[in-house]
């Protein structure tokens, strides 16, 4: 009985109860408000695996979240919170989308610029954050709630400034198509493609009605270097080395003020990065006004947690969690069911997860109480 | 066997307990009489603290009785084994610094009148009675963060009977104290026997438990071995039950072979973090194949002394020279390429990374260079290897731990580790701060062989302890710190633990220096 306790310990056990358990609450709050839970399920399902168009999206949906997630997760090994993925995000699209209307270089080039401008500019923004908490103390919170905000209205001013805006649009032109990476981008919406693809139904769907690109190969190539970065390199030994214990961190001689830096330099690049392939890779290829924030930093946070911090953790995550935005969607269009109850399942899995310490606790007392009844 | 019986505050049959596949009780027996002073003595990672746990309500054992007063009880937590009389006063003292010793002492256990209105005058006389029935002498309304160690000891003491407790366990009880507190807590410990309670105290110094216990329950590897009348018995004899061998409890040392001068500390002036200067002109120096032992009650500037000596922290003026070169202010690698090593007393705090693994933990400072690491890229094998090594030189238990995180292994263990990392530096100079704390019989003969086998080396050893008995043992060279300073140097043979008391008490004895 004790090995049913050890299963439970296992990170990945906990998160699958966790996301178990979410649905369970979804659930039951959909039978007690009347819907029918049965149909809920259906739509739900279908609204992600009925078409290769659906299962497309949902992966596209998922790199930003990766990215964001294994920006949370990166800072968190060293100790950090960085609920700046948010900021960093938004200051890369705004950084990604002006490089990319002023410059027009041959894409070869104008890809990489725009993808770099962008992760320049959310390491720039975290790595502010780290030198504020490593010189002075400040806490890396504070800054980064601070700079969300700023970049939020940043985001704005671009957006309506006269040279980026786009007249009868609430955003900026997109940016200049070279500096587009969406696959087959110029070709697939040509006359020659399109007669191409009519006669693929397969390919028509998921080219031609997706913004199919190679965002989720990078963000999931991403997630496995930085896997080697935290675990297989000394820069990764000396990050988690301060973010467990500084104190003995500094005494070994680790640099613990460099690794702060660093880590949110590295944690602000990994938001930017996301950030500059959503510009890059899907439509509108802009920046648009926002009203409020667009979550795509904040829900990072919330992957991270559901991966528990583990870089590769984060792919799955991500996975699961724009699955659950996508078809959360769909079953408000479909079924009227309202897209909060979606918020609530992520809401109780996170809640779980977070708890998830209890499983093996739960059981063992299970275990024993059973011994005990057996005696 | 003893057979149960309302004699004994506490009996415990048959108890096997295990964490994960490793048996750290097995079938283990307790008899502790009422009245009387209960010692039990074990190797660290022989089980002693899982026991006390398990009878505390913090742990449950797989099998077994336990009996309070005669009847079987199951104790579900700690708030129950509180109810059943029974207080422990843990080795790292569970207090809120911010509080008073009155508001500790009461914490969770107030007397309220309506509306759950506090009625401190109330709990104020019945804690004014037990320091009075037990010389438990301590200013109520003093915050916690400003008394000492073993005033804070007697805070937990009180906050243990004031919640009525009949049975006391103390997990070592004397590692933080100083003699004279030592002798203090011995005493009060009587008065407590005396008036019919029951005291359990956990520890590994076979001086205390003869001076103080009744009996004594050895246990090895997780089984009981014995239980003996203490004065019955030897020192010497406890401590062969404890290991299981032959210890040789004095430390044989050849003469020393003096070379030149390698580390001066000259004239610093060190302030703490509030701003107070602490070290005030301290003066030192350690040759090559010399123990320099730094004696001194806690507080009088160690911490800070310390903390300059590795560059955490800087010197208001003075110089720190290795070798010739000033090592002040720069920064705890640059010590370290200096060969200085460090054992830190605080092992949890400075020396180790509890949630790294004990391979991780052994290449702290050594995974920047090659072979640990090439091009930034670590490497495992090499790794692996070279703690493999220090597990087998060091006899670090259990075996095949380097992949289990540090956190798991017995403070003795994790002691064992650290000081086999930095002596594997052939360090120029080595700080050992109290490179003993918490450690058993064995393992502390095996740490002072080792270090005299340093100094054998002719490598300079700094030695910074409050157990006068191991500055004694060790050092070629004592030196006493008191309030910042050096007030007195001595070689080892003109000097004897009387006069090294009076000066760690602030005394002069100016004619003795040499």
């Amino acid at each position: 009985m004790k090995n049913v306790a050890n299963i439970f310990e296992k990170p990945v056990v906990s998160t699958m109860i966790s996301i178990f358990l979410g649905f369970l609450v979804a659930f039951f709050i959909l039978f007690v408000t009347g819907y029918n839970p049965y149909e809920a399920i259906v739509t739900f399902f279908n609204a992600i695996f009925s078409k290769p168009k659906f299962i497309t999206n949902v992966i596209i949906k998922s790199s930003p979240l990766i990215l964001t997630a294994l920006s949370a997760a990166f800072a968190f090994k060293t100790g950090l919170f960085n609920i700046g993925a948010e900021g960093q995000y938004i200051m890369a699209t705004i950084a990604s989308t002006v490089v990319g209307l002023v410059f027009n270089f041959n894409p070869i080039i104008q890809i990489p610029l725009v993808i770099l401008s962008g992760v320049l500019a959310g390491a720039v923004l975290g790595g502010i954050v780290g030198f504020l908490k490593a010189k002075f103390g400040i806490h890396e919170v504070i800054t980064s709630i601070m700079f969300n905000w700023v970049s939020l209205y940043l985001c704005n001013y671009v957006a309506n400034s006269a040279v980026f805006h786009k007249p009868e649009s609430n955003g900026t032109y997109p940016i200049n198509k070279s500096g587009i990476s969406m696959l087959f981008y110029e070709w697939k919406f040509s006359e020659q493609g399109r007669k191409f693809l009519k006669n693929n139904q397969f390919l028509n769907e998921v080219l031609l009605k997706t913004d199919l690109s190679l965002n989720f190969l990078i963000a999931s190539a991403v997630a496995v270097i930085t896997w080697i970065i935290i675990y297989k390199t000394t820069i990764g030994f000396e990050l988690r080395a301060v973010g467990l214990n500084h104190y003995a961190a500094m005494n070994a001689g680790i640099r613990v003020r460099r690794n702060i830096v660093f880590s949110m330099l590295v944690a602000g690049a990994l938001s930017g990065l996301a950030g500059a392939l959503t510009i890059s890779g899907t439509s509108n290829n802009s920046v648009q006004v926002l009203s409020v924030f667009e979550n795509n930093g904040f829900n990072g946070l919330a992957v991270a947690l559901i991966a528990q911090s583990s870089p590769i953790g984060c792919i799955f995550a991500g996975l699961i969690f724009s699955s659950l935005i996508y078809a959360g969607q769909a079953m408000q269009f479909k079924i009227g069911i309202p897209s909060e109850i979606i918020n609530i399942v992520i809401g109780v899995i996170v809640f779980f997860i977070a708890i998830t310490r209890i499983f093996p606790i739960i059981v063992e007392k299970l275990c024993r109480r059973e011994s005990r009844n057996a005696q | 066997m003893v057979e149960i019986s309302s004699e004994y505050a506490v009996q415990m049959r048959g108890i096997n307990k295990s964490f994960g596949t490793v048996n750290v009780l097995k079938n283990m027996e307790l008899d502790v009489k009422k009245g009387s002073i209960h010692a039990i003595l074990g190797e660290n990672g022989a089980g002693k603290s899982t026991l006390m746990n398990i009878l505390y309500g913090l742990y449950h054992a797989d099998s077994g009785e336990i009996y309070i007063n005669g009847e079987q009880k199951y104790i579900k937590n700690a708030a129950a084994a509180i109810n059943m009389g029974i207080g422990m006063v843990h080795q790292h003292f569970m207090l809120i610094d911010k509080f008073t010793v009155m508001q500790n002492i009461v914490l969770g256990k107030e007397a309220t009148g309506r509306f759950g209105i506090l009625k401190t005058r109330k709990s104020r006389k019945k804690i004014k009675e037990l320091i009075e029935k037990y010389n438990l002498d301590v200013n109520l309304d003093a915050k916690v963060r400003d008394i000492s160690v073993g005033m804070q000891q007697k805070v937990e003491i009180l906050k243990a009977l004031y919640r009525g407790a009949q049975l006391l366990i103390l997990d070592e009880p004397t590692a933080v104290l100083t003699p004279m507190e030592v002798d203090e807590l011995i005493n009060i410990m009587d008065s407590l026997v005396k008036d019919g309670k029951a005291i359990i105290i956990i520890t590994h110094k076979l001086k205390e438990i003869k001076k103080s216990a009744d009996e004594c329950t050895v246990i090895r590897k997780g089984k009981f071995i014995d239980r003996v009348k203490v004065s019955d018995e030897t020192t010497r004899s406890l401590a062969q039950k404890m290991v299981g061998r032959e210890v040789r409890l004095t430390v044989e040392k050849s003469p020393p072979k003096i070379g030149e001068k390698i580390f001066e500390i000259d004239d610093i002036h060190v302030r703490c973090s509030r701003g107070i200067e602490t070290v005030k002109g301290l003066s030192l120096s350690v040759r090559r194949g010399e123990i320099v032992g730094l004696a001194g009650i806690e507080g009088n500037g160690q911490k800070e002394l310390i903390e300059a000596l590795i560059s955490v922290r800087n010197v208001e003026s003075g110089t720190i020279k290795l070798d010739g070169v000033e090592i002040q202010n720069t920064s705890p690698a640059n010590v370290l390429k200096h060969g200085v090593s460090v054992i830190h007393a605080d092992r949890h705090k400075y020396g180790i990374i509890l949630d790294f693994t004990v391979a991780e933990n052994a290449i702290l400072e050594r995974y920047r260079y090659k072979p640990y690491s090439e091009r930034g890229m670590l490497n495992d094998k090499t790794r692996d290897k070279f703690t493999e090594k220090l597990i087998e030189e060091y006899d670090i238990r259990p075996k095949n731990c380097e992949n289990l995180l540090i956190r798991s292994l017995s403070g003795g263990n994790q002691q064992k580790l650290v000081i086999g990392r930095e002596i594997s530096n052939e360090p120029n100079l080595l700080i050992a701060v109290q490179p003993t704390r918490g450690l058993d019989v064995g393992a502390i003969e095996y740490v002072h062989k080792t270090l005299i086998d340093l100094r054998n080396r002719n490598k300079a050893i700094l030695l910074i302890s409050l157990e006068l008995d191991e500055i004694m043992d060790l050092s070629d060279t004592v030196a006493v710190m008191y309030d910042g300073a050096v007030n007195g140097v001595f070689k080892r043979e003109d000097v004897d633990e009387n006069i090294i008391g009076l000066l760690m008490a602030g005394g002069q004895e100016n004619e003795k220096c040499c």
